[in-house]
This record gives structure tokens, sequence and C-alpha cells, in this order.
């Protein structure tokens, strides 16, 4: 490895799973490298294995759900079977789907929940309360700091959650779905949070989405999976617009829909025209 | 003590309810206690094949307020102590994170398990279920209601268990206490009070002194 690439955050090499109480592997010699400041999106049909990659790529599986692993899972180096719990906490923060389970249900108010994860590290208050200070304002949820998180919306729950995961300040972030609650303007808010966490702070972020435009808007590469193996995988932009992704169970992009239904009605696209206007000026020549 | 407690707090009205949701338990004590108490022979009066004993009733009202003190007092504790408060003091006096989270996610479980019992319930009626009407036809009710309870619950667990140790649950150190809780020397004094009225109680109703069955 020369000086200047630096070492990657998370490793999985040849890396295979299976579930306690059953035979099959659900992943199957997956080979994934993620570097500091780099998001890798991870798209798939149902039943691929992308939630089960995500407890891999966190270190739970197997070490709280137990399980069959074989190859290597490594965050900054560290194989992850060697790691404690707390210790993966600080390397790697995971965000599940669901928002009503992120939340410890103990705490009365926003605050007290982002700061959860902080206080279980016993960190001095001041320190607390500067890490929830800096994750409220990244996930912008600070005047939501007094609220009950019990009476939170499916969205506001889903951003608390991630400034509770990031009020760790994980080298590594592991993401499901995690705009799968948010409408529009959430998701634009939580990518746009996510893009400047990687760009500011280094965190390497692995994120299952089903969402492609989002996706294209931030990821740096995308990896295809299908059946626990990995199908495709390189540049965004280049995975993306890989015409034969609906064969494989994935939406592309809305842009890239939109271009090859301009094709396949026989009208041409000057990407100069721009986003909109392209499409005003396509529309308005076939008229 | 516990109904001063009570006034002290200015809490007695909104104790009424507690002390009404015994009236059930209350009465069939004293039903079965008077009529059927065993080996009872001083009858207060015959009515056909009932019998009512002196001694039935005297069981009946140790019983009974023995039921009302513990239901006031869970009432005193539960309306004059935050959730957050209990749980925070816990924490500063060294007991366990695990059980601090246990107390609290109980406490915290309740409400949410009620509005998913609804969630659960309305989508069952949805589908033509009767969940109302005869006392039988709500009985059955609860069983397509219990699945989904349980089973949605179990899930919960698991989802939130592996999201509380990414979150450095089982981190070694001692946490972080967010909000010291003001503990004066009157309040000090107060429980130390109530410890040794408890010891005291105790030993002189073992030894037989307070002439207490």
């Amino acid at each position: 490895m020369s000086a200047s690439t630096p070492a990657p955050r998370l490793s999985l090499r040849d890396v295979s799973y299976g579930y306690v109480g059953t035979s099959a592997n659900v992943l199957q010699g997956i080979d994934l490298e993620l570097a500091e400041g780099r998001i890798v999106g991870v798209v798939g049909p149902n039943e691929a294995g992308k939630s089960t990659l995500c407890l891999v790529a966190a270190g739970l599986a197997p070490l709280a759900i137990g399980g069959r692993l074989d190859g290597t899972v490594e965050q900054d180096g560290v194989d992850t079977r060697t790691l404690s719990a707390a210790d993966l906490g600080q390397r790697v923060g995971i965000l599940f789907q669901n928002p009503v389970t992120q939340l410890s249900g103990t705490s009365v108010t926003v605050y007290e929940e982002i700061a959860f994860g902080p206080r279980n590290l016993g960190l001095p208050l001041g320190e607390v309360a500067t890490r929830v200070e800096w994750a409220a304002d990244l996930v912008g949820v600070r005047d939501l700091l007094p609220r009950d998180p019990a009476r939170l919306s499916g969205g506001q729950a889903q951003l608390v959650a991630l400034g509770s995961v990031l009020a760790l300040r994980p080298g590594t972030l592991v993401l499901d779905e995690p705009t799968s609650q948010l409408d529009p303007l959430g998701t634009r808010l939580v990518g746009d949070a996510l893009a400047d966490l990687a760009a500011e702070t280094g965190t390497a972020i692995l994120m299952v989405e089903h969402k492609t435009d989002l996706l294209a808007r931030m990821a740096d590469e995308v990896v295809v999976l299908v059946d626990g193996k990995i199908a495709k995988s390189g540049p965004a932009a280049e995975v993306l617009a890989d015409p034969a992704l609906p064969a494989l169970g994935v939406e592309p992009p809305s842009d890239i829909r939109l271009r090859a239904a301009l094709a396949e009605a026989g009208i041409s696209f000057d990407a100069s025209w721009g986003p909109a206007l392209g499409v005003q000026a396509a529309v308005g020549a076939r008229e | 003590m516990v109904t001063a407690t009570a006034a002290s707090a200015g809490i007695g009205r909104r104790m009424v309810p507690f002390a009404l949701a015994t009236i059930p338990l209350v009465a069939s004590i004293i039903l079965i206690n008077t009529f059927l108490f065993p080996g009872a022979t001083d009858t207060i009066v015959s009515i056909g094949p009932l019998a009512p004993t002196w001694t039935g009733l005297t069981a009946a009202a140790q019983a009974t307020l023995r039921v009302l003190a513990f239901a006031l007092s869970v009432a005193v504790f539960s309306l004059t102590t935050p959730t957050d408060d209990l749980l925070t003091d816990l924490e500063r006096r060294g007991v366990g994170r695990r059980a601090v989270f246990v107390i609290g996610a109980a406490i915290g479980m309740v409400p949410r398990l009620v509005e998913r019992a609804g969630e659960i319930v309305d989508s069952q009626r949805a589908r033509g279920l009767d969940t109302e009407g005869a006392r039988w036809r709500r009985v059955r009710g609860v069983v397509p209601l219990a699945a989904p309870m349980i089973s949605s619950a179990l899930t919960e667990v698991e989802e939130r268990t592996l999201a509380l140790e990414a979150r450095a649950f089982s981190a070694p150190p001692r946490r972080t206490t967010m909000r010291p809780l003001p503990d004066d020397s009157q309040q000090r004094a107060l429980r130390w009070g109530l410890l040794v009225f408890v010891v005291v109680a105790v030993a002189a109703s073992v030894s037989g002194a307070l002439g207490i069955p």
C-alpha cells in the first residue's frame, strides 16, 4: 500500500456468514473496502442479504447474534472478532430501519437520548454536552432536544437515532435504509448531513439504500448485492447507469430512467440542457 | 403513614383512583373471609346456608388494610417520583446500568404496549374481527391480539438489544450522571427515620407485640 493511500476504515475479505440454526450462508465471498471519508452505497433486491451485510460490517454478527463468520472483517485494521461490543460501538456506528427500536425507551428527552451513548462511555459531562449539541446540529434536531422521544414522528425519531449514533463519533457508519421512514425533505436533510459528515470528519459510510437518487447524489461507489454475493460494484455514476440494473431488481435513479424513457421514445437528450431545462426542451421538441 | 405522606404531598385526591382500583380485590377478600373462613365458629348472624363469622370479618379487615396500604404506597410513589428522577438516583447509588435500564424500560413499555394493542385491535377490526359486544366475543378477541403483541414485542427486543450494544451499552465505565438530584439533610433524616420505623414495626409484628396474627 502506498504512503498516500490511507488504510481502509472497514475491510471485508472473502466474508461469508450464516445465521444460527441455518445451514445456508446468507453472505458468500464478500470483498469490500471502505476508505476514510468515502461513501459506499449498497443496493439489491429483497432477501439479497443487505441487512445481514450491515450486521457483519458493524461487527454485531457474530458478536451479538452468533452465527458462522468466515473470512475477515476489520475495522481500522483490527479484526472485529477480537473487539468487545463497547470497543466496536466507538469504532463503528449502526443505524437500522425502524426508528422505534433505535431509541433506548428510557430517556425522557431527546437530549438524554442522544447523550445515551456518550454517557455509557463515562465521558465527562462537558464532553457529553458538546457531543450532544454537535450531533443534534449535524442532523438538524436541535429544536427537538427538550421533546419526549416517544412522541416524535417516524422521520424525527430516525434523525434522533442517527444523532445518537453520531454522538459516539465512530470512524465508520453502517446505515441500513436510514431514510426509509423519511419524507423527501427529511431524506435530503439526512443525505446532506451524511455527505458533510464524510467530507468534514473523514467518517467512512456504508449505506444500504433503495433510494438510488440519493445514492447517485452522495455515494462514491455502489455495490449491487444479489443472493448474498456482489453482482456488480464500482463508481456510483457507472454502476447506477448500468442498463442491467433493473434486471438485478434495482430501480435506477430517476434521471437514468428518464433518459431511458426518452431514448425509447426516440428523443435525444442533450446533457448541456441541464436536468430540468433538458426535459422541457425535449418534450417541447417532440410536441 | 401512607395517607399522611399523601396529604403532606398534596396528592390526596389523585390517590382516589388507586383506592377504587382495589375494590374488586377487596370485595372478594371480604366475602371469602367473612363467609368461608376455615374453622371459625363465632357466627355473627345465620342467613339460611350463609354464616358470616367475626373471625373471618376481622381477618378480612386486616387483609383489606394490607391491600390498601400496598396500593396507596404504590400510588404515593408513582405520583411523587418522576421516572427519570428514580433512574437517575438509582444510577447515582451505584445500581448496575442493566438493572436501571430494565426498570426504566419496564415503566416506559406500558404506554407503548397500550398504544400497540390499540393499533392491533383496530387492524383486527378492519379485517372483520368482532371485538365488542358480548363478553365471550371480547374474550375471543384477545387471542388474535396476543399473538402479534408478543411476536412484535420479541422482535423489538432483539432489534433494540442490537441498537443498544452499538451504543456502548456494555462499556465498562460507570455512566456519566447528567443531573445530580438535590438531597438535603431533611430528606436524609426522613429516609433514615422511615427505615428505622419499618425495622421496629416488623420486629414488633414478628414478636407479637402488635397483636396481629
